[in-house]
């Protein structure tokens, strides 16, 4: 038998399954009665579960091992599509051409989704820029976020400032905040940064959520109006629909800039300092702008995808920017592939798009995303597209030398 | 006076539970150099796990303190299974892998966790059937100490005194230092590296499982959620005192439970956490290696 090692280990691990999973799966408590519900038929599930599941993760585990030394990362099908000019240039017009219908062809509730799922790609692209470029681990980047929507939403409150005036002041808010965080943390490693720019979002939170005075408490901001164009009335159709548009508009200018910044100066002294922070110092390069910078920049994104996201629900509560938020856009830079643009594209649109449409599991949406997670760093820890470095090669004048 | 006393006692109390989980933290901390974000579920589980187990032992007629000591160790054989459980899944495949993708898996088996309990349990909070209240204490500690707050604090320091002496005592515990120390050379001299960590999760889990029987009998009710918070504060404990070092992750969680306590008692109780948040970030600032840590020196 060619499997039978697998086989037997699976059913082994079944066994330790049932039995792990045995008092959380069957018993329940019922403690206003004072009855034990036993739900024996939980065990069949998880043993059976358990079994197909071992053994698959153990096929791949071993196929992996087998055929992790030959493959070079960065060679990948889906790279050699993105090279080839032939491929790429209908595929990218398809898309174009897709993005421009979609909004008339599919629903206002299709459109909603999409438009969540664009502010998640500006999201991702904007944390890329402090996880995949510069190697900062923030895990609170929702603080941005939050700062953004709150700057719309308290602006117009206040002052009846309108969207597009807040849009550059939610962006320089963010990023003020940005420079704020990072300032006294730069001097901190990688995880220590990591917990305090968590602590640093739980903190804007909680003041969000009790500062009653200030930000209206867990109830929220309510009413907050829809961007204008050029001073027409929109239905509310219209206005999703022009939503949508703003946002593609909105994220191709973060593509532009951030492919720009990453060929630039600062962008290669970001990979520098990721890859190495005391050579990188070595070389010349001032490793607090830089990092500062990169805080900065990525703020800025998250402060406009929150003007952004007050606009579009027209309410917001300190409820949308919690750590789940924040682990959601950590997940989509990690599972894109740190780094790549177009990586963090198409995971930011799988992860948002994915659990939308399937909404029969919409109880087990978490749990799935939680294992996806987990079986994605196991199996392709490198993400759907690993970041490649730009090469500059030399090659030979091949028809030259016949003659 | 009494208002004092009072704030004081219940900062011990909830300073001692933080510690016993945030030696987990700074023990895998310690050798793996992973924030194992999960850590928080594997307390949410040993309570509720506890829970169950109280109930069906309560219902079988068992009383007094042989519930307590049951549910206990029950409690603490499931938790340490799923903490070794946890690590060869999630952190086992990732040991030679960028320092990212461990973090990822571990925040990913902790939304995984939380989601099963509460998909196979329930989203409400469940009562916690008070065990530590059946402790008879003497009048004199009674007048000044309640009892459930007594047993907290005493069973956490007996706890940490073992892990102590286990640690600077034994085989095991000599191991476990070597490895946190320099992992390839404890390869090297004959360790099995693989089978530290494992115990390294193992006894963790098993602190942090009496730490949620204890806080939720002391608290009273509990539900899917609560490893979150409590890990966050737990790790926050941990960084404190100095992540790795086991004293400094006991004199860390003394510490945020006090400022927690006075913070709420005399400023606001509404910030409770932002005041434990903005201890960390003070810390860090002003000590990033902690309260207890030893710098370490960089090099290329």
């Amino acid at each position: 038998m060619k499997f039978g090692e697998e086989l037997k280990k699976s059913f082994f691990i079944a066994l330790g399954l049932i039995l792990l999973t045995f008092p959380i799966m069957v018993v329940q408590v019922n403690t206003i009665e004072n009855v034990i519900v036993w739900r024996w038929r939980n065990l069949i599930f998880i043993g059976l579960g358990g079994f197909i599941f071992s053994f698959v993760w153990l096929l791949f585990q071993k196929k992996k091992s087998e055929s992790s030394p030959q493959t070079p990362a960065g060679h990948s099908r889906l790279h050699r599509i993105i090279d080839e000019p032939r491929l790429y240039r209908p595929a990218l017009s398809i898309i174009a051409f897709f993005a421009l219908i979609f909004p008339f062809v599919f629903s206002h509730y299709q459109v909603n989704i999409m438009t969540t799922a664009l502010i998640y790609v500006m999201l991702g692209l904007g944390l890329n820029i402090e996880v995949g470029l510069a190697g900062l681990l923030d895990l609170g980047y929702v603080a941005f976020y939050a700062v953004g929507a709150y700057s719309y939403a308290l602006l117009n409150y206040h002052f009846g400032l309108g969207f597009w005036s807040a849009l550059p002041v939610g962006a320089i808010l963010a990023a003020f905040a940005g420079i704020l965080v990072g300032f006294p943390v730069l001097r901190l490693r990688g995880d220590y940064l990591a917990i305090v720019t968590l602590a640093f979002a739980e903190i804007i939170r909680l003041v969000l959520e009790n500062w009653n005075e200030f930000s209206f408490g867990p109830s929220g901001i309510s009413n907050i109006p829809r961007p204008g164009f050029f001073g027409i009335k929109l239905t509310p159709e219209q206005s999703a629909i022009y939503m949508y548009f703003l946002l593609i508009l909105m994220c191709i200018f973060t593509i532009f800039v951030i492919h720009r910044l990453q060929h630039s100066r600062i962008g290669r002294a970001w990979v520098a300092l990721r890859e190495d922070e005391l050579a990188c110092q070595a070389m010349g390069i001032d490793k607090t702008k830089a990092k500062l910078a990169a805080f900065a920049l990525g703020a800025t994104w998250a402060g406009m995808a929150g003007v952004l996201f007050a606009a579009k629900t027209t309410f917001i509560n300190p409820a949308s920017f919690t750590f789940l938020e924040s682990a959601m856009i950590l997940s989509i830079v990690v599972l894109g592939g740190m780094g790549s643009v177009v990586g963090v594209v198409i995971a930011a649109l799988a992860l948002i798009l994915i659990p939308e449409y399937l909404r029969v599991f919409s109880n087990y949406r978490m749990l799935l995303f939680g294992a996806a997670l987990i079986i994605m760093m196991v199996f392709r820890p490198q993400g759907i597209l690993a970041d490649r470095r730009k090469k500059y090669e030399f090659h030979k004048l091949e028809s030259g030398e016949g003659n | 006076m009494n208002f004092f006393w009072d704030l004081f006692l219940g900062g011990i109390t909830r300073g001692s539970i933080y510690a016993l989980i945030a030696l987990g933290y700074t023990m895998v901390y310690g050798i793996l150099e992973l924030i194992n974000f999960a850590h928080g579920e594997i307390y949410m589980i040993g309570a509720f796990t506890a829970l169950i187990a109280a109930s069906i032992l309560t219902m079988q007629g068992l009383t007094g303190i042989s519930v307590l000591l049951l549910a206990m160790v029950i409690a603490v054989l499931y938790s340490s299974a799923y903490g070794y459980s946890v690590e060869k899944i999630a952190y086992k495949p990732l040991r030679q892998a960028p320092r990212l993708s461990p973090l990822i898996s571990a925040i990913g088996m902790s939304i995984f966790l939380q989601n099963y309990v509460m998909l196979a349990q329930t989203s409400d909070f469940l009562p916690f059937p008070d065990l530590l209240m059946d402790v008879e204490l003497p009048e004199a500690i009674a007048e000044w100490i309640a009892p459930s707050e007594f047993m907290i604090v005493v069973s956490a320091a007996v706890l940490m005194i073992c892990l102590t002496l286990v640690l600077k005592f034994t085989k095991m515990g000599k191991a476990m230092r070597a490895v946190a120390q320099d992992r390839e050379m404890a390869m090297l001299l004959g360790i099995n590296v693989n089978r530290i960590i494992s115990r390294t999760f193992i006894i963790g889990s098993a602190l942090a499982a009496i730490g949620g029987v204890l806080i939720g009998s002391h608290v009273g009710r509990i539900n899917f959620y609560i490893g979150f918070a409590a890990g966050i504060k737990a790790f926050t404990a941990a960084v404190l005192g100095g992540i790795g070092s086991i004293p400094g992750a006991m004199l860390g969680g003394l510490v945020l439970g006090l400022t927690e306590s006075f913070a709420t008692g005399y400023v606001s109780s509404d910030y409770e956490n932002v005041f434990a948040f903005a201890l960390l970030v003070l810390i860090l600032i002003f000590k990033p290696e902690g309260l207890l840590g030893r710098s370490s020196q960089q090099k290329v």
